[in-house]
């Protein structure tokens, strides 16, 4: 990562837990873990609620389709390292890779369900151009997705639009596939606790 | 719903009002991105609008400015969650007027 503090700049406690979870994983700790490990009152900590409850809080929206709505929002603003990672965790979710890679490459051909669509086309322009109107709301609301629905998912959009940023800003290694299934179960086991 | 919005006010008021090594002001301006000089102003505009952008020499470009890595590491943070933060009311806003206009 591009600031030194963030990859060496940790607490001897956090650095065991760190040598533990790779000799666990066999894998380097992604630096998506890293960073809410940093000083962790400051940011990690409060932001590991607020993603946890948007990706595995209660919703009517399924883990499958937010870890979808959290690669795709990542795709938006072409955060490799998120896409990467929420495309497995999706894939993994829904038990479906065809489905999450439909999406990505193209949203209006992709065989999902049209609320769900309709959602995504939302999420698309609010992380895009930063705003919505009344009117894409409305619309939205008439292929039927209730107001809770919207707001879970603008939740998951909050979280993303956040983590894709720092994600870009600090320069998270990008793994390979193995890194993202490992990953991927992880998140699906534990959340984002 | 009222679970998330308290974890989001919580987010935002630690990293705003919480103890720092970057002052109140300074992260305030980076959350706002808004009221800042070069090159910090470019560079946290780049984390608002086009992370994808930044490159290594942008950070040692702040940092030969005198900040520090601390210092950084806190105003990305709030530029990252401002810009977010700033999305996600306008959508709840606009889904609140539209949800009003339907009640009407």
């Amino acid at each position: 990562m591009r600031l030194e503090i963030l990859n060496s700049g940790y607490t001897f406690g956090t650095k065991v837990l760190f040598a533990f979870i790779q000799l666990a994983s066999r894998r380097p700790v992604p630096d998506a873990a890293k960073l809410v490990f940093y000083r962790a009152d400051f940011y990690g900590d409060p932001m590991k609620k607020v993603t946890h409850e948007a990706m595995r809080g209660p919703s009517a929206w399924s883990v499958g389709d937010r870890e979808l709505m959290a690669a795709f929002v990542s795709k938006t603003n072409e955060c490799e390292f998120c896409i990467g990672a929420h495309t497995a965790t999706a894939a993994g979710a829904y038990h479906d890779e065809a489905r999450v890679t439909a999406v990505l490459s193209d949203l209006e051909t992709a065989p999902i369900e049209e609320p769900l669509r309709a959602t995504l086309r939302m999420l698309r322009k609010l992380t895009s151009e930063h705003a919505v109107d009344a009117n894409d709301m409305r619309t939205l609301l008439a292929t039927g997705v209730s107001r809770k629905r919207i707001e879970d998912a603008l939740a998951v959009g909050f979280a993303f639009n956040t983590t894709n940023r720092l994600a870009d800003a600090f320069g998270f290694f990008v793994p390979g596939p193995e890194g993202f299934e490992s990953g991927a179960k992880y998140l699906l086991s534990r959340g984002y606790k | 719903m009222e679970q998330k919005r308290t974890a989001h006010r919580a987010v935002v008021k630690r990293v705003l009002e919480g103890d720092g090594k970057a002052s109140r002001a300074e992260r305030r301006a980076a959350f706002d991105n808004t009221s800042l000089t070069e090159p910090l102003h470019g560079f946290i505009s780049k984390v608002a609008k086009h992370p994808t952008q930044i490159t290594d020499d942008d950070i040692a470009a702040v940092k030969a400015s005198g900040l520090s890595e601390d210092q950084i590491f806190e105003l990305v943070v709030c530029a990252a969650v401002g810009q977010a933060t700033r999305q996600y009311q306008n959508a709840l806003a606009a889904l609140a007027m539209a949800i009003s206009d339907e009640g009407s």
